[in-house]
């Protein structure tokens, strides 16, 4: 168990070093930040000066090591604009990212795996097949389209919630939903597809065989079988919790981790979009190990085996 | 006599895991297994599941290579698993498997899939093999109106015939089947046992029969091999060994076969189940379910000995003089 | 004393496609009876449906009667009370057969529950008694462990158990013994007539295995293509195969005595449900068949001997199936 843990624990530190040396090396190559905070007609003295203040004279892998030692100490570095502690202004914006994401985190929980399953229980009868259609129509459609098109019909057609900005928990309404939309359908359709499955293994059978009310063979013999895959995708939605809402809060002028990504990379504002990158991998990171470790507990033949 | 296939004290060792947190434990599948098969001859192995008899099918073929011992074809040690002489061997020694859905392409007509191997080892021209194709496939049975199905249109006995067509395509001296018949219905595991029969017959080539059904082996083998845990434990003409088996273990597995007519009463019914093969018990591996068990089987593990007639047996309690007695 | 369960003209089709054609089947209480036939035959989808356990694809019509409940299309909740409880199925490959992620005591314990109404520690200490009665070694040590550390024998001597839990008057074995070894095959038929005998429970033993049949049941029904082709006591039925069906299942199983001669297939396949022949299903497989059996049906007749049969022209009556094949193709 412990081996098992610390090489999980190895891995996930890799990836999240592999995803800020990445971001580090793009960031670096893809365009100057003194040209683009300074502006073009700045005289070449005054450049060199803010490229000495932040250290971006030195040779690249310099800088590189400065960076990893920094972050070690837990220094994130400051903004380019306005000085202030890149991390600060990251976690700022934290809870405005989850006032989106974890309401839409449930809507797809609570709408998506009940509609999937109800589908697979209920095979190809009408409901059925309208779940498949409008689960496919749910992750095919873009969010910005689904957002605008919500805005179209709540905010233009029936005046009946603000279109965008931030402030009461009427605005979070429609972003919320916005984001939601896809989840809800991948999840219906994951659902549905291992749901199928499971129904119809031998000890479904079993347990219709032996008199279980057919409510408790669903519940209690199908859903826990099922759990794995679904599983999977809830661990990818819940590491997805602050890096999911980048359009749609840009689309609703919603002040979170997204636009602040979005600001912070036109503005090559280093240090803050390296401490959001690194956020969010280490969000990635930390539901992907959990989803691993919660895989032992739902399904025992994945904790031992006898060797055969 | 010179042998068309002998393997000397072949060993196949796994590390078997137990669980995501276990620690790997050898496994010893096949452990230290000598055989001899002639040019002709129909050797069958039976055992059950976990005695090793399908990987030491793979190791005849030096798909699994040994970890110890020695495989000989026709005289000539068997080349590295993977290298251009093994593959070049491939076209004299082939195999059937038990699951002929899984070892046929569901994309490829059964022509095609027929005619693969003589693309492979470049046998013949564009007509000859077509015409080869017709042959075997005339020759298994099939008919000449089924060439361009594909593998999901046939019946599992059909498919079955479509992989042996396929194995014989390149006229190999030596056939490994391991349960090809065990996934079909009765009637038509008759029609696939007969056909194998016939093909050996007029090809004479070598084959191993591996299956756990001894009545199908009886029938078709000239020699069997009854393995338990990994081990050859003994060793004889099928007819004999079956009318007369010596070691414990396999009156036992003679005596539990269902016989139309044969009631349950009477019957040898061994106790308990093969033991895990990662914890090998000590001695005879066969002794915590053999009645006649004493001190010594406990402690050393028996060779493998003549016991006359052409037979061999690995039990202390077997020699040649008690044979009769403990049978 | 009447039947346990009579099975009256029941049909089974899916997506249309009539795989059964009108079984009639009784079981008296505390008998063995045996169905044996090829894969297709219809001999576990009689079983399914009497117990309402198909897939909602399949139609079934005729009468299935439990003394005095009919079976087919009755209410889910009346159904779910006898299956388990009067009438218990095991099936075949125990090892999927009982629920990976559940343990098994806990499973045991749910049966107890549903059918005993035992809770608790009375649950936990009856499961403990039937899987010691069913012959799993340290049952008490082993009630919390799941399916997958169990062996294939093991986990059928479990899903027996399960079956016990209800004290049914009747125990469907659905090919219980075909996934396993051959010494671990014997031991669970031995279980199986024992536990028959002692607690006075009628068992149907559907299986393709001859042998297995003869060695636990008193009477055996041979299916073919979904209709009962002949019928009669185990010893007559296995000793004078009447039936060419019969016959030549026997012929073309090999024996474990006598010469090592060529086998005697059935030619031909088992006839696509789809596309059945007009007449005897068997008949273009059968080398005894006339016109009439092309054109017509024969029906499933009592005959004198106490058997049931259908087919128009079977094998006599006297002669032995030992006999070589030339005498009966002649």
């Amino acid at each position: 168990m412990i081996r098992f843990v610390s090489l999980r624990l190895l891995r996930a530190v890799m990836t999240v070093l592999a995803v800020m040396t990445f971001a580090f090396l793009v960031l670096r190559l893809s365009g100057d930040p003194a040209q683009v905070l300074l502006g073009p007609d700045v005289p070449q003295n005054i450049i060199d000066d803010f490229r000495a203040d932040w250290g971006l004279d030195k040779p690249l892998w310099q800088q590189y090591l400065a960076y990893l030692g920094a972050i070690l100490t837990g220094d994130f570095g400051l903004s380019m604009r306005g000085g202030a502690p890149a991390l600060d202004l990251v976690l700022e914006r934290v809870p405005a990212t989850l006032m989106l994401t974890i309401p839409a985190l449930l809507l797809k929980l609570g709408i998506g795996i009940p509609a999937g399953v109800y589908a697979a229980l209920h095979r190809d009868s009408t409901i059925d097949r309208g779940v498949i259609v409008l689960a496919i129509l749910g992750f095919t459609v873009p969010s910005f389209v689904m957002g605008l098109v919500l805005v179209l019909i709540f905010s233009i057609h029936w005046h009946a919630l603000p279109s965008g900005g931030f402030g009461t928990w009427q605005h979070a309404i429609l972003p919320a939903i916005t984001i939601s939309v896809g989840g809800i359908g991948l999840l219906a359709r994951f659902s549905r597809s291992a749901m199928i499955e499971v129904m119809g293994q031998p000890y479904i059978r079993t347990a219709s065989a032996k008199g279980v009310k057919w409510r408790d063979v669903v519940r209690g013999h199908a859903l826990p079988n099922a759990a794995v895959p679904i599983v999977t995708i809830v661990g990818f939605m819940v590491g997805s919790l602050i890096a999911g809402a980048v359009v749609v809060e840009t689309i609703f002028s919603w002040p979170g981790i997204g636009r602040l990504l979005i600001v912070s990379v036109s503005n090559r504002d280093l240090a803050v979009v390296q401490c959001i990158l690194l956020l969010i991998a280490a969000v990635m990171v930390v539901s992907n190990l959990t989803v691993d470790l919660l895989y032992g507990l739902l399904d025992p033949r994945l904790r031992s085996q006898p060797a055969h | 006599m010179s042998f068309l296939l002998e393997a000397d004290d072949l060993v196949r060792i796994y590390s078997g895991r137990s669980g995501l947190f276990g620690k790997a434990q050898p496994v010893r599948a096949v452990d230290g297994v000598s055989l001899r098969l002639a040019q002709g001859e129909t050797l069958g192995i039976v055992g059950e599941s976990g005695s090793g008899k399908s990987t030491l099918g793979r190791m005849l073929l030096g798909v699994d290579p040994a970890q110890g011992g020695s495989v000989c074809f026709d005289g000539q040690p068997m080349p590295a698993t993977g290298s251009a002489d093994w593959r070049g061997l491939r076209a004299r020694m082939q195999m059937v498997h038990q699951d002929p859905l899984a070892a046929l392409d569901r994309r490829l007509t059964i022509a095609t899939q027929i005619r693969e191997p003589l693309d492979i080892h470049k046998i013949g021209t564009e007509d000859t093999r077509a015409a080869r194709v017709q042959d075997l496939m005339e020759a298994v049975g099939l008919r000449p109106d089924q060439a361009d199905r594909y593998p999901h249109e046939l019946s599992g006995g059909q498919r079955q015939r479509v992989v042996i067509a396929r194995a014989l395509a390149s006229d190999p001296d030596m056939l490994v089947c391991d349960e090809p018949v065990s996934a079909l219905d009765v009637s038509i595991q008759a029609q696939v046992v007969n056909l194998l029969r016939t093909l050996q017959q007029q090809t004479g080539l070598g084959m191993v029969f591996i299956s756990h059904d001894l009545k199908v082996v009886r029938n078709l083998c000239d020699r069997v091999a009854v393995m338990y845990l990994g081990r050859i434990v003994e060793e004889g003409p099928s007819e004999e060994l079956f009318a007369n088996p010596r070691h414990p273990y396999t009156q036992a597995l003679v005596s539990s076969v269902p016989e139309p007519g044969k009631r349950l009463d009477g019957r040898v019914i061994l106790q308990g189940e093969p033991p895990n093969p990662a914890k090998r018990p000590s001695g005879c591996a066969f002794h915590p379910r053999c009645h006649m068990a004493s001190d010594i089987c406990r402690g050393v593990i028996p060779e493998l000995h003549a016991t006359g007639e052409g037979r061999t047996a690995a039990c202390h309690l077997v020699t040649d003089a008690t044979a009769t007695q403990v049978a | 004393m009447g039947n346990l369960v009579e099975i009256r003209d029941l049909s089974v089709a899916f997506d249309g496609v009539p795989v059964l054609h009108g079984v009639n089947l009784q079981v008296a209480p505390g008998e063995a009876l045996g169905l044996v036939g090829e894969s297709g035959c219809g001999k576990s989808v009689t079983w399914l449906a009497a117990l309402g356990l198909l897939p909602s694809k399949a139609t079934v019509t005729g009468s299935v009667t439990l003394g005095q409940a009919e079976l087919v299309d009755a209410p889910r909740p009346s159904l779910e009370n006898i299956r388990g409880g009067r009438i218990a199925m095991i099936f075949q490959d125990p090892s999927s057969a009982l629920n990976p992620v559940i343990r098994v005591g806990r499973q045991m314990m749910e049966a107890l529950k549903l059918h005993r109404d035992l809770r608790g520690d009375a649950a936990r200490k009856e499961a403990l008694r039937l899987m010691d009665l069913v012959g799993i070694p340290d049952a008490k040590n082993r009630f919390n462990l799941y399916p997958h550390e169990f062996s294939g024998g093991q986990c059928q001597r479990i899903m027996i158990a399960m079956a016990l839990a209800g004290e049914p008057d009747l125990l469907i074995a659905d090919e219980p013994t075909t996934a396993l070894d051959a010494t671990i095959q014997a031991q669970i038929l031995d279980l199986l007539a024992r536990l028959r005998a002692e607690m006075q429970m009628a068992t149907v033993f559907i299986s393709h295995d001859l042998g297995a049949v003869a060695q636990v049941c008193e009477r055996v029904c041979v299916m073919y293509a979904g209709r009962i082709v002949e019928q009669g006591p185990v010893e007559q039925l296995f000793s004078c195969p009447r039936h060419p069906y019969t016959r030549g299942l026997f012929d073309a199983i090999p024996r474990l005595d006598g010469p090592r001669a060529p086998l005697t297939p059935i030619p031909g396949t088992v006839p696509d449900p789809r596309n059945l022949p007009a007449g005897c299903a068997f008949a273009p497989r059968c080398s005894h068949a006339r016109d009439f059996c092309h054109n017509d049906r024969p029906d499933l007749l009592p005959q004198q001997d106490g058997r049931a049969l259908a087919c128009a022209y079977p094998l006599p009556e006297a002669r032995q199936h030992k006999a070589a094949p030339e005498q009966v193709t002649s």
